[in-house]
């Protein structure tokens, strides 16, 4: 019993007094999204005496939800596999001639420097400019996700794949093969770990983003799902039952993630953002 | 050239092009439009030299945007760093549980700002009001977020509550670097838990300080999806975002014109807060 001995316990206790803060407005959900109108007005805190799990079937009809969520799903995974095969090539093009290219250092400065502006400042001509090209669709919202992605991507990846010896390469190339095949079949293997705090980061992002579906998705059968809940508010501010039931079907997928993945996306998004 | 060269500039190229037209050429756009009187729609604009930016000046509507959204991201700031170091100090002591607790305080940064800003609006109607009749508080009885005074209030606890997550993961990460045996030197000499902090963990969690502050602040100056969820603005224009009013007026208001100079200002704003951030927090870093 001696590691008890040691345990902090005022600390521990006010450490876990401090998740009930972060658990409540979880708890209110999930309990609402189970409730009927009838048990909310008897006991507002209170577990639901009757679980409805009608509610769900209700805001799955009501809401379309598996298309909103195959749509979601479409965007997210499409963009993390592009992401993570084009950034990781580019940042790698830049990483191995920034020293020695000054094109190269140019383009490095021209992506990062891009983490500084703001995403309202290009929103109105982005809406013509998608307009004018078809792009307001999923395929457009996975290649602008993409495209945006770079500028912190390309900061994140060169940083790593300077601290992979260049000795491996010039081996490789001694036995004769091309920088391509030495880039697909060498150094982008050694970049799994970078790999996945990128592909954890673009995942959330993706996921979650609500104002560049926002502005360039106009037609229904294309709406992801937070652009849902943006879109249902006038049904669910009358049916705060139905409301919570799809908000929390809306982030559902996300938290089994987190369940099953949470070390590895904690680690991840640390790496991601000190570096 | 080399084939091996030519085959990095490969590598590059679609990718600078498209960076280009996705990213540097709307931006270019909009500096564009910022000197016309275009609305958005129609076929015709004429140029209109500077007027657009006079007018920003002397424009209340614009003006009280920027004013929420620069107290709004200084308050948000600052209770996120000093929450969230307080959390990364108790997780970092020696407790049970630590990573049960690191997940669930981390649980908010993987959910939809735009969503968990739909469960508090719910909250602040109908579950914080019947705690201030319960408990006999005036201004918690009714929604604040129906008050003009109260209602930012209302959505720097909703995003104070979402940022705290990230940041205090940061921080635990920052103080993980710390070794032992600097708390047990400081122990022997016979320093304080206060002291300690200042002069030990303080200073050597400054770069997570820095990251931490500009990551925070940055995040607050573009709030928009919160803005949506929880007052639309209102009331009256009392929490209107800069990035709300951009998006409402440029494409609801017929102002595209108008907006996109709005935003070439918010763009200088967001740099010159980024930067001098980044310069004073590291100068004191290395101070320290």
């Amino acid at each position: 019993m001696k590691e008890n001995a040691r345990i902090n316990w005022p600390i521990n206790i006010l450490v876990a007094i401090g998740t009930l803060i972060i658990l409540f407005p979880l708890y209110m959900a999930l309990t609402i999204a189970l409730k009927d109108p009838q048990q909310m007005a008897q006991s507002l805190f209170g577990l639901p005496k009757q679980w409805r799990f009608d509610n769900f079937a209700n805001a799955i009809e009501v809401t379309n939800f598996f298309q909103a969520f195959r749509n979601s799903a479409l965007v997210t995974t499409a963009t993390v596999v592009l992401t993570l095969l084009t950034n990781s090539m580019v940042a790698y093009a830049i990483g191995r001639n920034m020293e020695r290219s000054k094109f190269f250092k140019g383009l490095y400065f021209y992506f990062v420097s891009a983490m500084f502006i703001p995403f309202p400042i290009i929103m109105l001509p982005i809406v013509k400019l998608t307009a004018s090209l078809h792009m307001t669709n999923l395929v457009g919202l996975t290649i602008l996700h993409t495209v945006y992605a770079l500028a912190f991507n390309v900061f994140v990846y060169v940083g790593y794949i300077r601290s992979i010896p260049v000795a491996l390469e010039e081996a490789a190339t001694v036995d004769g093969a091309t920088t391509w095949g030495t880039f697909w079949r060498i150094i982008f293997p050694l970049m799994a770990p970078i790999n996945a705090t990128v592909g954890i980061l673009v995942c959330l992002s993706t996921y979650n983003d609500f104002l560049l579906p926002l502005i360039i998705i106009s037609d229904q059968d294309m709406y992801t799902l937070p652009l849902v809940q943006y879109i249902f508010q006038g049904q669910f501010n009358t049916d705060y039952n139905l409301a919570f039931a799809s908000y929390l079907l809306a982030m559902l997928p996300m938290i089994i993630i987190y369940l099953f993945a949470q070390k590895w996306i904690i680690s991840g998004v640390t790496r991601g953002s000190v570096k | 050239m080399s084939k091996r060269m030519s085959t990095y500039y490969w590598m590059t190229i679609p990718a600078v092009l498209l960076f280009f037209l996705f990213l540097t050429l709307p931006a270019i756009q909009g500096v564009y439009y910022s000197f016309t009187n275009y609305n958005g729609f129609g076929k015709t604009y004429d140029f209109i030299g500077l007027r657009n930016y006079i007018n920003l000046f002397t424009d209340n509507v614009v003006g009280d945007a920027y004013w929420f959204t620069i107290k709004f991201a200084v308050v948000v700031t600052i209770l996120v760093n000093v929450f969230s170091l307080l959390i990364a100090l108790g997780l970092n002591a020696s407790i049970k549980f630590r990573n049960f607790f690191r997940g669930i305080y981390f649980l908010p940064n993987i959910l939809s700002v735009l969503i968990v800003g739909y469960i508090f609006n719910y909250l602040f109607s109908n579950v914080f009001t019947v705690w201030g009749q319960s408990l006999g508080i005036n201004a918690l009885s009714t929604n604040i977020l129906g008050n003009e005074n109260l209602a930012w209030i209302g959505v720097v606890i909703v995003a104070v509550w979402q940022s705290i997550a990230l940041n205090t993961i940061l921080y635990l990460a920052g103080l993980q670097t710390i070794s032992k045996d600097m708390y047990e030197a400081s122990s022997l000499d016979g320093a304080g838990k206060w002291r300690e902090f200042w002069s030990i963990t303080f200073p050597l969690i400054a770069p997570f300080f820095t990251i931490n502050m500009v990551l925070a602040m940055k995040n607050a100056l573009m709030v928009f999806d919160q803005i949506v969820a929880l007052t639309n603005g209102g009331p009256g224009r009392a929490t209107q975002s800069i990035s709300f009013l951009i998006y409402t007026g440029g494409f609801e208001g017929g102002e595209f014109a108008y907006q996109s100079a709005n935003s070439v200002i918010y763009f200088i704003v967001i740099a010159v807060i980024s930067i001098l951030q980044i310069r004073f927090l590291q100068r004191r870093e290395m101070d320290m």
